[in-house]
C-alpha cells in the first residue's frame, strides 16, 4: 500500500464527502440522461452535470433548516441539501412515491423537511420566493438563512434588482448565489447582458465575490463567509460562481436545435477536461493533498453506483401517481 | 353590534388578528401611511419587525409572500389596487396558486392578499379594473368578495386564519359602506352565499361593490309588483354553486351582476353553472350585467356609460319579468 500523505482527518473527510456527494449528482444524472434519452421520462430534464460544485460547495455549510430556493436545473441541489435520491427519482418517473407525489417532476423537485423550497420552472422564480423566506426568517427571529441559487439567465429578471434591494435594505439573511453557467437557455449571455453581475449587487452596497464555481473548496468558504455575515445579522451577500454547462439547456435538445446550434464542441470539450471539470479536479486534488487513495475513490465510484441503481428500480417498480390526489392537495382542507 | 364602516372592519380584523397571532406579517407599499385607511395603526402597534413598509415592486412582492409563508409566517401582503394583481402575476400564478400542489402538499401558504377594485371614480384604465376572473382562472387561490363590513369582517378573519392564499377584494371605494358588525370573534364561512332579499320572481346575483345598487333596484321593482330575490356569492373560489342554484330553481329567472368585465367575467361563470344546473326550471335567458371588454374610461360621463349601474340592473330584469308586470298590472 503507497504511503498516504499525513493530513487532518476532518479535513479528509470534508473534502471526501465534497467528493461523493459531487460524484452522487453526476452518477444519478448520468443516469436520468439514460433513461430520458431512451424515452423513459415522462417530461424533459435539464441536467446539472459540469456544475456539481457549485451546489455542492454551496450546500455543504448548511443546516436542513436553512432555505433554498432552486432551478429548473435543480437536480444537483435537491442532492446537494440531502434530498432523497430514491424519491427524486420518483418524482422524475412521475410515480406515486415521488418527493412530490408525481405532481412536479424534475422541474419541481422540493422537500421543505429539509429546507428545499423547490427547483422552479420559471426563470427567475425562486428570487423573491428565497427573499421572502429571508424576510420571514428575520421577522420569526430565527438562527437560519436564507441561499437563492439561480442562473445567469435569471440574473436579467427585473425581479433580481427589486429583491436584491429589498434584502439589502432590510438587512435579510439571504445569500444570492448566481451560478454563471454563461448560458441563458439557448443563447450566450455575454450577447444579451451589459456590465458585471457582481456590480448589481455592488449597487445596493452588498459585498460581492466572484469565485471559481468549479472548484468546490472555493465556493465553500465564499458560502462561510457569507453565512458568518448572515448569521451575525449583517445582511445579505452575493456570490457568482463562475461554471459551465455541459450538457444541453435540456436532454434531447438536438430536436429543437433543427441542426444548428449555439456553441462549439471544442468549448464543451475544454470544460470537460481534467482541469476544469469539477470532479476530476477534486480527485487529482484529493490524491495529491487530500489524503485519499485511488482504490478509497474507486469505492465512493461503487457505492454511488448502486444507490443510482437501487433509486431506478424504486422509481421504475412504483406506482403511477394517483390522479385524484390533485383535487385533495391544490388547497388544504378544500376542493378546488 | 356596532356601526362600523366597510374600510374600519377591515383595520379593525388587522388589529385584531395581528395582536392574536403572533406568526402574522404584513407588507405591502404604503402601508405605513395607510392610504386606503385599512392598515391604519398597524405599523405603529406593531412596529417594524411585523409590518413592512415596502418599495413599489410588486413582482417581487407576491413572490415574497410565498417565502415568508413558506418559511413559516402568516402573511398579509396588501396590493393596494386591483389591477397591481396584473404586475404581480408571475409568482402569484406561477409560485402561490401552484406550489401546494407541486410539491405534492408539502407546504401550505397562509397568505391573504387584499386590494381594492371596481370603477366608478374615474381612476382610469390603471385603477380601476376588477380582476375576478383572471383569479379565478388561475386555480389554486381563493377569492372573496365581501359586499358589507360584517362580511368583511368575517371573510377577512376567516382568510387570515386559513391556510390557502386568499385574495381578500375590497369593495372599498370612499371607505366602503356602513353597517351593523358583530363584535368579537366573527368568521364568515368560505363558500356559502347570503341572500340580502327573499324574493320569488327572479333572482339578482350580485358581486361585492354590485350589491349595493342591486338591491336598490329590487326595492324599486317590488313596487312595481316584480318580487327579486338579491344573493350574493360573497366567495367566488369556492363558490356556492347549490346556494345559488336553490335561488334560481326558485324563482325561474337570473340576472347576473358583476364589474368584471364580459368576457370570461365570473357572471359568465356563474350563468354557465346556473344554466347546467337549473336548465329545468329557467323561464327565461340568463341575463348578465357586466362591463364591456374595454378599457375603463376616466370621464364620469364616459366611465358611467359602461359600468354596471342600476338602471342597467333594472333594463336586465326588466327585459325578463316583461310580462310579470304587466300581468301585475
Amino acid at each position: 500500500m503507497t504511503e498516504l500523505p499525513n493530513v487532518d482527518a476532518e479535513r479528509r473527510a470534508n473534502w471526501l464527502a465534497l467528493y461523493e456527494r459531487m460524484l452522487l449528482i453526476r452518477r444519478a444524472e448520468e443516469r436520468v440522461a439514460k433513461v430520458a434519452q431512451a424515452g423513459g421520462m415522462p417530461g424533459g430534464v435539464h441536467l446539472y452535470i459540469g456544475q456539481e460544485a457549485s451546489g455542492v460547495g454551496v450546500c455543504s455549510v448548511l443546516e436542513d433548516s436553512d432555505f433554498i430556493t432552486s432551478t429548473h436545473r435543480g437536480h444537483g441541489h435537491f442532492l446537494a441539501k440531502g434530498g432523497d435520491l430514491k424519491a427524486m427519482f420518483a418524482e422524475l418517473w412521475g410515480k406515486r412515491t415521488g418527493i412530490c407525489k408525481g405532481m412536479g417532476g424534475s422541474m419541481h423537485v422540493a422537500d421543505v423537511s429539509k429546507g428545499i423550497l423547490g427547483a422552479n420552472g420559471i426563470v427567475g422564480g425562486g428570487i423573491a420566493i428565497a427573499a421572502g423566506a429571508a424576510l420571514g426568517i428575520k421577522t420569526g427571529k430565527e438562527d437560519k438563512v436564507s441561499v437563492c441559487l439561480f442562473g445567469d439567465g435569471a440574473a436579467n429578471q427585473g425581479v433580481l434588482m427589486e429583491s436584491l434591494n429589498m434584502s439589502a435594505v432590510w438587512k435579510l439573511p439571504v445569500i444570492w448565489v448566481l451560478e454563471n453557467n454563461g448560458l441563458s437557455e439557448f443563447t450566450i449571455t455575454d450577447k444579451v447582458t451589459a456590465g458585471e453581475q457582481t456590480d448589481r449587487a455592488r449597487a445596493v452596497g452588498m459585498p460581492a465575490v466572484t469565485v471559481d464555481g468549479n472548484d468546490v473548496l472555493a465556493v465553500q468558504k465564499a458560502m462561510q463567509e457569507a453565512i458568518e455575515r448572515a448569521r451575525a445579522g449583517e445582511g445579505p451577500s452575493f456570490i457568482e460562481t463562475k461554471t459551465y454547462r455541459i450538457r444541453g439547456h435540456l436532454e434531447a435538445e438536438d430536436a429543437f436545435l433543427g441542426g444548428y446550434s449555439y456553441r462549439k464542441q471544442e468549448e464543451i470539450d475544454v470544460w470537460k477536461a481534467p482541469d476544469k471539470d469539477p470532479i476530476l479536479r477534486f480527485a487529482s486534488k484529493l490524491l495529491s493533498e487530500g489524503g485519499a487513495s485511488q482504490a478509497d475513490l474507486d469505492e465512493i465510484d461503487e457505492r454511488v453506483i448502486k444507490l443510482v441503481d437501487e433509486a431506478e428500480q424504486f422509481a421504475e417498480e412504483s406506482e403511477d401517481a394517483d390522479p385524484d390526489l390533485i383535487h385533495e392537495i391544490t388547497f388544504d382542507g378544500q376542493r378546488p | 353590534m356596532a356601526k362600523q364602516r366597510y374600510i374600519q372592519a377591515i383595520n379593525q380584523v388587522f388589529l385584531d388578528e395581528m395582536e392574536r397571532d403572533k406568526n402574522i406579517i404584513l407588507f405591502g407599499e404604503d402601508v405605513e401611511l395607510a392610504i386606503f385607511g385599512d392598515t391604519r395603526e398597524v405599523y405603529k402597534t406593531f412596529g417594524p419587525e411585523r409590518v413592512y413598509n415596502t418599495p413599489i415592486c410588486e413582482n417581487s412582492l407576491t413572490g415574497m409572500a410565498v417565502g415568508a409563508a413558506a418559511a413559516g409566517r402568516r402573511v398579509i401582503l396588501h396590493l393596494m389596487f386591483g389591477n397591481f394583481v396584473y404586475t404581480g402575476m408571475d409568482a402569484i400564478a406561477h409560485q402561490m396558486a401552484k406550489l401546494r400542489m407541486m410539491t405534492g402538499g408539502q407546504m401550505n401558504l397562509p397568505i391573504t392578499v387584499i386590494c381594492g377594485y371596481g370603477g366608478g371614480r374615474s381612476l382610469a384604465g390603471q385603477h380601476s379594473d376588477t380582476p375576478f376572473p383572471v383569479l379565478m382562472n388561475i386555480g389554486g387561490v381563493n377569492v372573496v368578495t365581501p359586499a358589507t363590513p360584517a362580511d368583511a369582517k368575517g371573510l377577512l378573519t376567516t382568510a387570515i386564519r386559513g391556510n390557502n392564499p386568499t385574495f381578500f377584494m375590497e369593495a372599498s371605494g370612499r371607505g366602503g359602506d356602513s353597517g351593523e358588525v358583530p363584535e368579537g370573534e366573527y368568521l364568515v364561512p368560505f363558500g356559502k352565499a347570503a341572500v340580502h332579499k327573499e324574493g320569488k320572481d327572479v333572482t339578482i346575483c350580485a358581486i361585492g361593490t354590485m350589491v349595493r345598487p342591486a338591491l336598490r333596484v329590487a326595492k324599486q321593482l317590488e313596487d312595481e309588483g316584480i318580487s327579486a330575490e338579491v344573493i350574493d356569492p360573497r366567495t367566488l373560489v369556492p363558490l356556492d354553486e347549490d346556494g345559488i342554484a336553490a335561488s334560481v330553481r326558485k324563482t325561474g329567472r337570473l340576472v347576473v351582476v358583476d364589474e368584471s368585465k364580459d368576457r370570461c367575467s365570473a357572471a359568465s361563470h356563474i350563468a354557465a353553472v346556473m344554466a347546467d344546473k337549473c336548465f329545468d326550471k329557467l323561464k327565461a335567458p340568463i341575463k348578465r350585467v357586466t362591463v364591456p371588454n374595454v378599457s375603463m374610461p376616466y370621464a364620469g360621463v364616459a366611465e358611467m356609460a359602461i359600468f354596471p349601474t342600476p338602471e342597467k340592473i333594472y333594463a336586465a330584469v326588466k327585459s325578463i319579468t316583461g310580462e310579470l308586470a304587466e300581468s301585475n298590472a
